[in-house]
């Protein structure tokens, strides 16, 4: 093993290993795929075969032996399947993909030092290997020992013996690039020698090859050292020369070493080597491995680095031009750079969707099955990149969308066909980049939503007011409330108590919006907008009493100074806005804050109108306006502690800290005066930016 | 002046381990990770030793060797593949390609240096 040696950073072996593992898993997905869908080529299952050769080349030097066990097997079908000796029948790819899901959970279980089940994935083994037993030939390769060396058996013996040794080198043994003259090194350290060299193969120097070897040796050795130790010598030109081996003193023994003639290989070699190099075009390598660690320190230190040309950029406003032409030209170079730097900084960051959408077509396929229905799936725009950070937490809500266009969304084969609409459905799965933020749709052709049974479930939970006739768009997004489920049949696929809600609800934390849209009897189409990164708010800055917050632009609906007549207020709710017909409740952000000298009638201030998850839509009671602007997250909980209704920090271009507000918690605050932060805002801003500084 | 060694495999893992083992003995060596990248190293510079993996995208390690072999630059340069068969083919393959040793994988570092100083001492 390669574990040996106290210096050996094997942590970080395995940590780059598993990492490895991991593109490797998802390489062979995608390409199972591919050879699922019958759109495979060769270059597919030599993929396919890299892919569980290089996860067993790395399990074997960490000495997962599971791991070894299980993808030797797994390999040899798939060598058994290049060489065209199993067929890929579905049966074989369903095993393949099977197989391709136990080797991820090999690989997670040697991750987290996990033991697995003794029987673990043993049906799929067994497949495995009775498939390769229909194979002729190849069943000895599977049943061999997992790609061991076996250890050279030293035979126990005691006390010096002599060998004979000829050893004639086929004449182009010397272009393989093994040198005689170390054989005879390694053959003295196992002992005495004499060596009796025959020149008689020497031709005439004129035509003389300077690359062939002519010559040939007789060697006399006496060692302590078996006889497959000499053998072991020899190991790698056994089949370049004639070799011979005996001992010299039990000569009526005559364990005859046979020798190995087999001068007719000598030709494919000289022959092989002859080949044109006609693919020598060098390709310099496109990309690097970085560790992410490196990219977000290089993300956070650009974000300070945006912070300080922002603050330059304020003080700079107030010089006066004519005095520093070139002070103000240079702040003016710095902001560009700033911004250029910080967009190709987020782009190293960026990854196409491709890794999260390349999971979709196993989870319709295995749920259609489950479902007994037809279904395909069709992506698109796999390339749109957008940052990790978000990537890494596409995949939940995008599997539940994925699942209840499925599961609620198609119909079944027979209630497709009744509908005039071909027997399989399709879902297509988009993404494109739109105005700075990604779009991903998920649509399907199935039956649509039943807005009347939507709105007759709606109301009957109460979540539509009896009298209040919601618009078509409006129904359609009722779906998206907490608990709402419009299957008949409470199914165990998306109906888990886990609704579309908390896809909104996921989609959301990332900053993202989701909608629907809707035509009975011919589909829905679910769109998400997501912004490209997490690290960078578009926000509105507000003042309130003198603190200054950030109310994060996906979240306001519209900002407006209303009049004292649409103010009412309810007992026991707090005020509301009656606003085109509906009541807005309102939230006063210097009473949630504990603000003092604020503005407290709204009609005075502005309220702005935002969207939170559970309670739809709520009036937000500010002092100002400042601006709208980008800022850079910076995570309170790293710098300070978490507070409610706030989901982090910013500094601004003043030096001033700003709370970002999170939006969705402010009505529950709101509600609740015992969950108010017990501090004033003030010495909360003034905390956090004292462990801001402290930090930086 | 330490010797040059070039290892090739497409797999990091691999490729970190043999690179780590190698410096620790004092060698310099580079990396690539398909046949095509490693000649495109060989191209730069003077190695004197090849360590090469057989099953790489791109161009394999049959390709890599026959293409070493056939040219100019380090057509005597030792090459030993690395391999995870136990049985002959793959050796036979390489071995009928030009290489001059292999080495089974796992192998300890001791082994393969070991085997480096068997071929290029």
């Amino acid at each position: 093993m390669m574990s040996e040696g106290e210096a050996y950073p094997l942590e970080q072996f395995r940590k780059t290993y598993f990492e490895e593992c991991a593109e490797l898993l998802d390489v062979l997905q995608a390409n199972l795929e591919l050879l699922a869908a019958g759109a495979g080529s060769e270059e597919t299952l030599h993929a396919i075969f890299r892919a569980v050769h290089s996860i067993k080349g790395g399990a074997g030097a960490f000495g997962f032996s599971s791991l070894v066990a299980f993808s030797h097997v797994f390999e040899s079908l798939l060598d058994a399947l290049r060489e065209q000796k199993v067929d890929a029948t579905p049966d074989v790819t369903q095993l393949l993909l099977r197989a391709s899901d136990a080797l991820a959970d090999i690989v997670n279980a040697a991750r987290s030092e996990r033991a697995l089940p003794i029987d673990f994935a043993s049906d799929i083994l067994t497949g495995m290997e009775e498939a390769l037993a229909g194979a002729s030939g190849a069943t000895a390769a599977a049943s061999a020992t997992s790609g061991i060396e076996p250890v050279a058996a030293h035979a126990a013996v005691k006390g010096e013996r002599s060998y004979r040794v000829v050893f004639t080198p086929h004449t182009e043994m010397l272009q393989k690039a093994n040198e005689p003259l170390l054989l005879v090194r390694q053959l003295r350290k196992l002992g005495g020698l004499t060596v009796d060299v025959d020149m008689s193969r020497l031709p005439a120097f004129e035509v003389l090859e300077p690359e062939a070897a002519y010559l040939s040796w007789t060697f006399v050795l006496e060692t302590g050292a078996p006889q497959s130790a000499i053998h072991e010598v020899f190991e790698f030109v056994e089949d370049d020369c004639d070799l011979l081996i005996e001992p010299l003193q039990q000569a009526a023994e005559a364990v005859s070493a046979a020798p190995t003639a087999n001068a007719t290989e000598a030709a494919p070699a000289v022959a092989a080597a002859a080949e044109p190099s006609a693919t020598v075009a060098p390709t310099p390598s496109q990309s690097i491995r970085v560790d992410v660690d490196k990219v977000d320190r290089l993300v956070n230190l650009v974000g300070e680095l945006v912070i300080t040309q922002a603050m330059l950029t304020e003080q700079g406003s107030l010089l006066p031009v004519d005095q520093y032409p070139a002070m103000i030209q240079g702040i003016e170079a710095l902001a560009q750079s700033a911004r250029e730097l910080q967009e190709s900084v987020m782009a190293i960051r960026a990854q196409p969707v491709k890794s999260v959408f390349a999971r979709m077509p196993r989870v319709v396929r295995d749920l259609a099955a489950t479902l007994g229905k037809e279904v395909k799936i069709v992506t698109s725009g796999e390339m749109t990149e957008i940052d990790k950070t978000v990537i890494e937490q596409l995949n939940d809500p995008l599997t539940h969308m994925i699942r209840n266009a499925l599961d609620h969304g198609i119909e079944s084969p027979d209630d497709r066909v009744a509908a005039g609409k071909p027997r399989q459905g399709t879902i297509h799965l988009s993404a494109a980049q739109r105005s700075g933020r990604i779009v991903i749709e998920v649509s399907d052709d199935g039956r649509g939503l039943n807005r009347e049974k939507v709105l007759a479930k709606a109301r009957d939970r109460g979540l539509v007011a009896p009298g209040v006739n919601p618009s078509e768009e409006e129904i359609d997004n009722l779906i998206f409330l907490p608990a709402f489920s419009t299957a008949d049949v409470v199914s165990n696929i998306s109906g888990r108590g886990v609704g579309m809600d908390v896809v909104k609800r996921n989609v959301q934390a990332l900053g993202g919006r989701i909608s629907v849209q809707s035509r009975f009897g011919a589909g829905s189409r679910f769109t998400m907008s997501l912004p490209l990164t997490l690290a960078v708010v578009d926000g509105m800055v507000v003042s309130v009493g003198k603190e200054t917050f950030i109310v994060p632009l996906t979240a306001i609906i519209e900002s407006l100074r209303p009049q004292p007549a649409d103010i009412n207020p309810v007992v026991g709710r707090g005020d509301v806005l009656a606003l085109r017909g509906e009541y807005l409740p309102l939230t006063y952000l210097h009473s949630s804050f504990a603000i003092e000298s604020a503005v407290t009638d709204p009609c005075q201030g502005i309220v702005i109108i935002v969207q939170t998850e559970g309670a739809g839509r709520i009036g937000v009671v500010v002092d100002e306006l400042l601006g709208q602007q980008q800022v850079v997250v910076k995570s309170l909980e790293a710098n300070y502690d978490a507070v409610d209704g706030i989901s982090g920090a910013t500094i601004l271009g003043n030096g001033r800290v700003a709370l970002i507000l999170d939006v969705a918690r402010l009505r529950e605050i709101g509600d609740k005066p015992g969950m108010r932060m017990t501090k004033p805002a003030r010495e909360t801003t003034s905390e956090v930016r004292e462990d801001m500084n402290h930090a930086a | 002046m330490a010797k040059r060694i070039l290892a090739v495999d497409d797999s990091k893992t691999m490729r970190d381990m043999v690179s780590f083992t190698l410096k620790k003995a004092g060698f310099e060596v580079a990396e690539a990770e398909d046949g095509k990248a490693a000649l495109n190293v060989l191209g730069g510079g003077k190695f004197d030793l090849i360590i090469t993996d057989l099953n790489m995208p791109n161009m394999d390690g049959i390709s890599l060797i026959k293409n070493v072999r056939s040219g100019s630059s380090h057509r005597a340069v030792p090459i030993l593949i690395l391999t995870t068969e136990s049985d002959g083919t793959k050796k036979a393959d390489g071995k009928a390609a030009g290489a001059t040793g292999w080495l089974v994988k796992p192998f300890s570092p001791d082994k393969l240096i070991e085997l480096i100083q068997r071929v290029c001492p």
